[in-house]
């Protein structure tokens, strides 16, 4: 059988489109940023309603260490996303591993917190609305960490058995993406949670 | 049909397609196995309304059973809990498991086939998106046999469709209903957001070269549209449905009123979501609208930009006007007036689009072929919806008629006579494309006029017993009311409404084996999907089109007059 290709003056050369990969990504960041805002929203609405303690303020302390080594992550896997662009696949593993790492410190000071407010200051999920909205919202964000860890430790497993090359330059680009944006919802998470509610 | 199939020119030189047109008759394990592992868009979109479809018998049959209790007062076919069931699973299911699949089928079926493109941005996520919707449908009917097993018929959801709280907690629903209802939600609403996502990537990546966002057809401008909202209104009904989840198997206390939880915000969370899943389902109707009509009037659609900034304006607003579900919940003076006014808003896009299909209308050579009579139908009925939501949309008449049948009738009108209607004219129109035949024209006119004459007894009749103060969700009421003649009425309308869906299912399947062939366009239509054959090959375009205006396939027929030659 026979089709009919539409053929004008062709400017199939000049034809160029935004990669799927990215707009892919951004699609399901704004879905995230929804899912994100309603927890924001139930927490911020929840603020200082408690009847019975614990209250933020008794318990928690402000996690700095955590939170610097998450934010400079971001520019670490900017310097990876530098470096594959151009071929350096030497200065990626490192740079790639760097973020991990980080990354990585990150959920471990998460985790120490939440084993010092379970074991010591007896705050879970069941106890007050504070603690609903505290686990939830965190352990949200921590989630989020988690996926990125998964996939970031997938992507350097395959760079240390050589099979990430320059031409996968866009697809990690696109995993960057999703990297910048749980940091940046920390900002956000950070400032209401340890900054303004506390 | 009234106009004969036009054969495409075929002034241009054509690709050889060398695929082979016959292939060895497979086996019915082969072909089972085909349909479950495909990636293809065009099978997923038929898988998607195929789903739909038997959905849309199971809910059908649910309002059937309502409508029959609430035939005469005091009656006793069915008891307060599986009445309270029957209305909740026949809301559940026609939104979650009806609307929003048979939509999307038809979105992955038609964008990629109208943007000349292969397939969707991602073929996999395509299908992952399909079975966990259609695992969330299965699981939330084994509601019914399982939980707490079969006695007192199962354990389905009876919580309405909005689940209001505190009644989804844990000491008022023990048990295991709630919990197949929101992890049923959950389920679908990931399907949901991945097909989103995979729409948007589609109309903004694939397009065929020349393919302008100034020339994809509307129904792609729709789609898109529609994507962004399903991403960030169905995206707060999964945070909520987390959230329940964690109050009902974590203790947690979000909307567990004696903790110090809120109720209000659970109704704030669900209609964030609510209100934009009404402008999901309806904005498809319209792209369905935008294509059919323009094709049975034969002239290109009336003010394509007014239609897209129409299109985004709906959407756009429709994130702002939630609470107008919510003030009976009592609400400050400044947000009853905010959201009356953010409603009405509402009605000046949309007032745009009919306006835009009259127009297109006028003057043209109409032929009322079923597609276009069901469109007629969609565009008288949507007007009567929309003006009883601006009656709605006014706080204090509101108050008056909130949870009455009379906000039945109204959602009812926009669901069945406008989304619903055109469903039908999408299944008439694009039918013969999906499967090579042309559904019957005879049954076709049978099915619209018994579903018009069904649909008005039923749904206009229904308002009036809402202005006399019947509320929705009651089992039963008492004959002293004075609103047994006209419940009567309505479920009369419904049994008609039966017969025609009966008629419509009878010929999807007989117009399937003994269909007319229906050839790659009976219509004589414009857009990209109707230069294939029919059904199209699994790669749709053996070479990638190229285009130059809105309607390639006009400019192919009319090479003396082509569209390009005026933008």
């Amino acid at each position: 059988m026979s089709t009919i290709p539409l053929q004008h003056e062709s400017l199939a050369a000049t034809w160029r489109l935004p990669s799927r990969g990215r707009i892919g990504m951004a699609s399901l960041i704004v879905a995230e940023s929804a899912i994100f805002t309603i927890f924001v929203v139930a927490y911020i609405y929840y603020m200082g309603r408690d009847v019975s303690g614990p209250k933020p303020h008794d318990v928690l302390e402000v996690p700095v260490f955590g939170t610097i080594c998450l934010l400079s992550s971001s520019f670490f896997i900017w310097l990876a996303e530098h470096a594959i662009a151009h071929g350096n696949m030497r200065s990626f593993r490192i740079w790639w591993a760097i973020t991990f790492l980080l990354g990585a410190i990150f959920l471990g000071t998460t985790a120490q917190e939440w084993h010092k407010l379970i074991t010591v200051d007896h705050l879970t999920v069941s106890t007050n609305l504070f603690g609903t909205t505290y686990y939830s919202l965190v352990g949200l964000h921590a989630t989020h960490v988690a996926v990125g860890l998964i996939l970031l430790l997938t992507v350097l497993l395959f760079a240390l058995a050589g099979k990430v090359q320059t031409r996968h330059s866009e697809r990690v680009q696109v995993l960057a993406l999703y990297w910048h944006f749980v940091d940046a919802v920390w900002v956000v998470v950070f400032t209401l949670v340890y900054l303004v509610s506390r | 049909m009234d106009a004969p199939s036009t054969p495409i020119p075929s002034g241009i030189e054509g690709a050889l397609d060398v695929t082979p047109q016959t292939r060895p008759r497979a086996t019915y394990l082969e072909v089972l196995h085909d349909w479950i592992v495909t990636v293809d868009h065009k099978k997923i979109g038929l898988l998607y309304i195929g789903f739909a479809l038997i959905f849309m018998v199971v809910a059908g049959l649910e309002a059937m059973a309502i409508r029959i209790q609430l035939a005469v007062p005091h009656n006793s076919f069915l008891d307060a809990r599986s009445y309270n069931r029957m209305f909740t699973m026949h809301g559940t299911t026609m939104v979650f498991l009806v609307g929003m699949p048979i939509l999307f089928g038809f979105g992955n079926y038609l964008v990629p086939l109208m943007i000349g493109a292969r397939d969707m941005a991602f073929p996999r996520l395509n299908a992952f998106s399909f079975w966990v919707s259609a695992f969330a449908g299965i699981f939330l009917y084994f509601s019914f046999i399982g939980g707490l097993g079969l006695a007192g018929a199962g354990t389905a959801p009876d919580i309405a469709w909005f689940a209001y709280a505190p009644l989804t907690e844990r000491p008022f629903s023990p048990g295991h209903n709630v919990d197949y209802w929101a992890l049923a939600l959950l389920a679908s609403g990931i399907g949901s957001i991945g097909t989103a996502i995979n729409i948007l990537a589609t109309v903004f990546c694939m397009r065929c070269p020349g393919m302008t966002l100034s020339r994809i057809p509307l129904l792609a401008w729709i789609y898109a549209t529609v994507s962004f909202l399903v991403l960030v209104a169905v995206s707060p009904l999964t945070a909520a449905q987390v959230m329940l989840l964690i109050d009902r198997y974590l203790g947690g206390h979000f909307f567990d009123t004696q903790a110090g939880g809120s109720a209000i915000l659970w109704a704030h969370f669900f209609w964030i979501f609510g209100h934009p899943e009404v402008y999901v389902l309806v904005l498809p109707a319209f792209g369905f609208a935008n294509e059919i009509i323009p094709v049975f009037s034969r002239k290109a659609i009336f003010g394509y930009p007014a239609m897209v900034a129409a299109t985004v304006g709906i959407a756009f607003i429709s994130l702002g006007v939630w609470a107008h579900h919510m003030f009976t919940i009592g609400m400050t003076s400044f947000g009853n007036t905010f959201f009356t006014l953010s409603t009405m808003l509402v009605s000046i896009p949309t007032g745009i689009k009919t306006f835009n299909w009259l127009a297109t209308m006028w003057g043209g050579k109409l032929r009322f072929a079923t597609p276009m009579l069901f469109s007629v139908g969609f565009l008288f009925q949507w007007v009567i919806a929309g003006l009883t939501g601006i009656m709605l949309s006014v706080s204090p008449w509101n108050w008056q008629l909130h949870n009455s049948y009379f906000v039945v009738a109204h959602f009812h009108y926009v669901l069945v006579g406008a989304i619903l209607f055109m469903i039908f004219a999408a299944f008439y129109y694009w039918y013969p494309k999906m499967t090579g035949r042309m559904l019957s024209e005879r049954l076709g006119k049978w099915h619209f006029w018994l579903m018009i004459v069904g649909f008005h007894l039923t749904f206009d009749v229904m308002h009036i017993p809402g202005l006399l103060g019947m509320p929705r969700q009651i089992y039963t009421y008492e004959p002293d009311r004075g609103w047994t003649l006209l419940n009567q009425i309505v479920t009369f309308g419904a049994v008609i409404q039966a017969v025609a869906m009966a008629i419509f299912v009878y010929n999807l399947v007989h117009s399937y084996f003994a269909g007319k062939a229906a050839g790659p366009d009976p219509w004589d239509a414009w857009t990209l999907e109707w230069s294939t054959p029919s059904p199209p090959p699994a790669y749709n375009f053996p070479v990638d089109p190229v285009v130059a205006s809105r309607r390639p396939l006009w400019d192919l027929k009319h090479p003396e007059d082509p569209d390009s030659a005026f933008e």
